[in-house]
């Protein structure tokens, strides 16, 4: 593959699906997006996640895959399971960090998101990377993202103990070398003598200045 | 009479509509397409570039078009799937006819239904005058389309009563827009937004309704810009930006105001700008002084340090932008809520330059071309005024009829239902339009349509609308057809013709040329292509506004796009207006105009104290007769939901997922309620692109501006009450025809 890579920013994403949509036009993948849109919270906030695969350097689900059906390419993507291999245990499922691979029971196969591999392997950028209105996910050069974003790009993720590096990347704000999701717990942070903290996001409390 | 012959539920197991969930062929015998046309999406005035896989005379599938400038293989998920409308099992493919209560529709010939069709308005004109004879038209037809609807009304018909839906769109925006700077169009390409500072982004929900711009928005603000909203509810643009003004529905004349107020006091006026270019000032600055920004907080219903903040971030930015759409434009003071954010604009001094500017974000497929070529009831080809002598007398030659024969101003969309309501307008032509969604008050709008002597309707699928018709005759999809259209930049695009229409269904164009034939007129619409109408359209838009003169087909093609005014084949088109403060009144000058603040039609009172605003999702477009069809959009949010924040919810004893019934003074829907943090609590939100009793219309207030004419959608006066879940004939429809799910 050429230098070009995925790159994922999470603020700039609007929630509007564009990219599940286009995930299903896929050739191979015939009406089922693989790509997943997270609703964070709808109750207190429009935030949305997409996730597609991360693909880890080390691969867990392959790690955890009693049936060694999950590959990598040699330029570091992790395939869906193999067909034949497969034995639908659902082992990658849970212990996949990102929530990436789900299994199919109509097709007893867990099929994931592989960054579109019959299109980039032949120079086209990933479906929903080309659609996506935001650009919360791109496709393009590291060097080309460093010239148009703020932010910096990091692909190192620390869960607890588990720390984990991916081939795509993710826009955070700079100076952040690693994600810490142990941490994000701990962000809320406990305020004064019991004072509620203001939520910025509840357009009531914004109207009481 | 105009009435539907079955009941709803009888007629939506005929003619749909039905969601469709796979492509024509299937998902697994697409292979290696025909061919890629490289065409538009036919969805809103964003007109993305995309490509459609054609097999077999079918439209199989889509593949991004990276090299169209404007969004740049980018797509909404309406664009990804808006190839599924063709092939559709809905599609109609005969013509029909109305056989009367309780005997349903049935298919008749071609020449039966022509016959009939132009029996009829003789008839209707002999009887009553032409002008009791109407024709309502819509603002997705292409440029081509738009146009000889203008000139089939005033020459074949010669009716005054022509007008479109781009009424319940871009009027008071337009209205504003030619008030203060002389001309209805965005002033910038999109490009200038990513070069802007501050950019304030007024009553539109982008990530919603244009998400293309999303981007252009994320760029600038990479680039260093402050990002101010204004909106009742916090959208997904307005969660991340650095300044969000939950404004009241109808209260943003007191944020611009207000912004103007304190510029003014703090010295961030140009004044040479104003003085060399402009005139009206000093009335503006003087009625500038009762906007403190207590009184002018007071009238958004947000705190003024907001208004403060956001007068400090736009005051003394170096460039700026601003850009608006519906929630400023939708209300019956739509134009002076539009003309207040443009006075913002012009006192800056920061329009006309790179990075400068001000953009109004165009809703439907061809919202800006389609309001251009004379299919306004006050309107003449290349945005010519129809009472104004010269160009009744250019248009006339160009058609080669007498000037006065050509109508004089007509009814606006409204006006012209409220005339057949009163039984002054006794038939009625439809194309490209669905009131029985679209219009507010949908009670009164379906009482108007049984009043008809005769109703046509031309369409693909049968709308709710259709439902009524005496004859449906079956027209075509825009990837069936070639045209142009008109983006929201003011490029002029190529849409490419795909495939053909299916056997028995005919473009649109042809079907009017018909009519106009065996009308008497067929010498003036002997078009055999809508190439041949184009060029015909340029030559009416040689010398107007909207100068499409030196435009071709060809030029559109290498260029991707031509910016109007383009007045002469070696004129490189006008991607940016007003230049050099040059503005395009005949002074050459902008004229400032004094806004002030009125309230809505219908405030909110002690029987109805909630606001109900209305609005899109972004899977669906318009009234829903095209995405509703497509099932993939329909389950990304099938039914419409109230938005309600929780402290109004607890009051009323609701919570999430209880159903609602939201009723104002002239009807009522139920639905499920949302219950989010993320709206204003005096106000609850429904979208609006379902039909019967889920159709936030039901409710909406037939008010309209009195300059431009547009409803006002935005704010009615609503209650809210906690609901059993609906169990009648409507409810147990699928969602995609306003059942509950």
């Amino acid at each position: 593959m050429s230098d070009l890579a995925f790159f994922i920013d999470y603020s700039r994403c609007i929630g509007c699906q564009s990219c599940v949509q286009a995930c299903g036009e896929c050739d191979t993948h015939r009406g089922r997006p693989l790509i997943h849109l997270e609703i964070v919270q709808r109750a207190d906030s429009v935030q949305t996640t997409p996730q597609v695969c991360m693909h880890c350097e080390d691969p867990i689900c392959a790690r955890v895959c009693p049936a060694d059906a999950i590959k990598q390419t040699p330029d570091g993507v992790t395939q869906s399971s193999l067909k034949e291999r497969c034995i639908g245990c659902s082992n990658c499922v849970m212990a996949c960090p990102f929530g990436v691979p789900r299994y199919y029971a109509d097709i007893n196969q867990m099929v994931k998101c592989d960054m579109c591999y019959d299109r980039t392997s032949t120079g086209k950028k990933p479906m929903c990377a080309t659609v996506c209105p935001s650009q919360a996910l791109c496709f393009t050069t590291l060097e080309d993202i460093q010239k148009k974003r703020r932010g910096t790009t990091i692909r190192e993720w620390t869960f607890g103990d588990e720390h984990v590096k991916t081939k795509v990347f993710v826009v955070v704000p700079a100076e952040t070398n690693t994600v810490h999701i142990d941490q994000l717990r701990r962000s809320v942070s406990p305020t004064s003598a019991g004072a509620k903290p203001r939520d910025l996001y509840d357009v009531a409390e914004l109207l009481e200045a | 009479m105009a009435r539907p012959p079955l009941p709803i539920p009888e007629l939506v197991h005929s003619y749909g509509p039905h969601a469709m969930r796979v492509p024509a062929g299937g998902w697994n015998t697409i292979g290696e397409p025909d061919k890629l046309v490289k065409t538009h999406c036919c969805f809103c005035g964003q007109q993305c570039g995309i490509q459609l896989k054609v097999k077999d005379n079918k439209v199989v599938g889509l593949e991004p078009w990276e090299d169209f400038p404007f969004n740049q293989g980018k797509l909404c998920p309406k664009g990804v799937k808006r190839y599924m409308q063709n092939e559709h099992i809905d599609r109609l493919t005969t013509p029909l006819e109305n056989a009367g209560a309780g005997a349903g529709f049935r298919p008749i010939s071609w020449d039966a239904a022509l016959d009939r069709t132009v029996g009829e308005i003789r008839r209707i004109q002999q009887s009553y005058g032409n002008d009791a004879f109407a024709i309502l038209t819509g603002a997705s037809l292409t440029n081509e389309k738009a146009y000889l609807m203008g000139k089939f009304a005033r020459v074949a018909v010669r009716t005054a009563n022509i007008d479109y839906n781009g009424r319940l769109c871009m009027v008071s925006a337009g209205a504003a827009s030619k008030k203060i700077f002389g001309i209805d169009r965005s002033a910038n390409p999109w490009s200038d937004i990513p070069k802007a500072k501050v950019v304030i982004v007024a009553g539109s929900n982008i990530a919603e309704c244009s998400p293309i711009t999303t981007e252009y928005l994320w760029q600038a603000r990479e680039n260093g810009a402050k990002l101010i909203v204004l909106d009742p509810r916090m959208t997904p643009i307005a969660r991340t930006c650095d300044l969000f003004i939950p404004v009241r529905s109808g209260g943003d004349i007191g944020v611009f105001n207000g912004i103007l107020h304190i510029m003014v006091k703090r010295g961030w006026i140009a004044r040479d700008f104003i003085a060399a270019h402009t005139i009206g000032w000093a009335e503006v600055e003087k009625s500038l002084e009762k906007y403190t920004p207590e009184y002018s907080a007071k009238l958004a219903g947000v705190p003024a340090q907001m208004i403060i903040e956001a007068a400090e971030m736009w005051g003394p930015a170096p460039t700026s932008f601003l850009m608006h759409a519906r929630g400023i434009e939708h209300h019956s003071k739509g134009v002076q809520n539009c003309m207040a954010a443009i006075n913002l604009v012009l006192a800056s001094g920061r329009i006309g330059r790179e990075g400068c500017g001000y953009a109004m974000i165009t809703g439907q497929g061809n919202g800006q071309g389609a309001r251009e070529q004379g299919q306004k009831c006050e309107q003449l080809p290349g945005m010519r005024d129809i009472e104004n002598p010269e160009h009744r007398k250019y248009i006339a030659g160009v058609w080669g009829v007498p000037e006065e024969s050509i109508p004089h101003k007509g009814l606006s969309a409204v006006p012209l239902v409220e005339a057949i309501h009163a039984g002054k307008i006794k038939g009625l032509l439809l194309l490209c339009f669905n009131p029985m969604v679209s219009l507010p008050n949908q009670q009164f709008i379906g009482e108007a349509l049984e009043k008809l002597e005769y109703f046509a309707v031309i369409d693909f699928f049968m709308s709710e609308t259709a439902r009524y018709a005496d004859v449906v005759l079956p027209g075509s999809l825009m990837e069936e057809d070639e045209g142009t259209t008109t983006s929201v930049e003011g490029r002029v695009i190529h849409h490419q013709k795909a495939v053909d229409p299916p056997p028995g269904a005919r473009e649109d164009w042809r079907i009017i040329c018909d009519v106009a034939k065996r009308l008497g007129a067929g010498e003036k619409f002997s078009f055999s292509s809508p190439r041949e109408i184009f060029e015909e359209l340029r030559v009416a838009s040689r010398g107007g506004i909207s100068d499409y003169y030196g435009i071709s087909w060809e030029r559109i093609d290498q260029e991707k796009g031509v910016f109007w005014p383009c007045p002469s084949a070696d004129h490189p088109g006008t991607p940016r207006l007003y230049e050099n403060g040059r503005f395009a009144h005949p002074d050459g000058k902008a004229h400032f105009q004094v806004v002030e603040w009125r309230p809505a039609a219908e405030e909110p009172d002690e029987q109805y104290p909630i606001v109900l605003t209305t609005g899109r999702v972004v899977s669906q477009f318009l009234s829903g007769t095209q995405t509703r069809r497509i099932g993939a959009l329909l389950d990304q949010y099938p039914e419409p939901r109230c938005e309600i924040h929780p402290r109004l919810a607890e009051k009323l004893g609701i919570k999430n997922d209880d159903f609602v019934t939201v009723e104002s003074r002239r009807g009522a829907l139920t639905v499920r309620a949302m219950v989010v943090k993320t709206i204003r609590p005096d106000t609850v939100f429904v979208p609006y692109h379902w039909p019967s009793e889920r159709a936030a219309n039901n409710c909406t207030i037939r008010a309209i501006d009195p300059i431009s004419n547009i409803p006002e959608f935005k704010i009615c006066a609503v209650r809210v009450s906690k609901a059993q879940r609906p169990t009648n004939a409507m409810a147990a429809l699928a969602a995609e025809a306003g059942g509950i799910s």
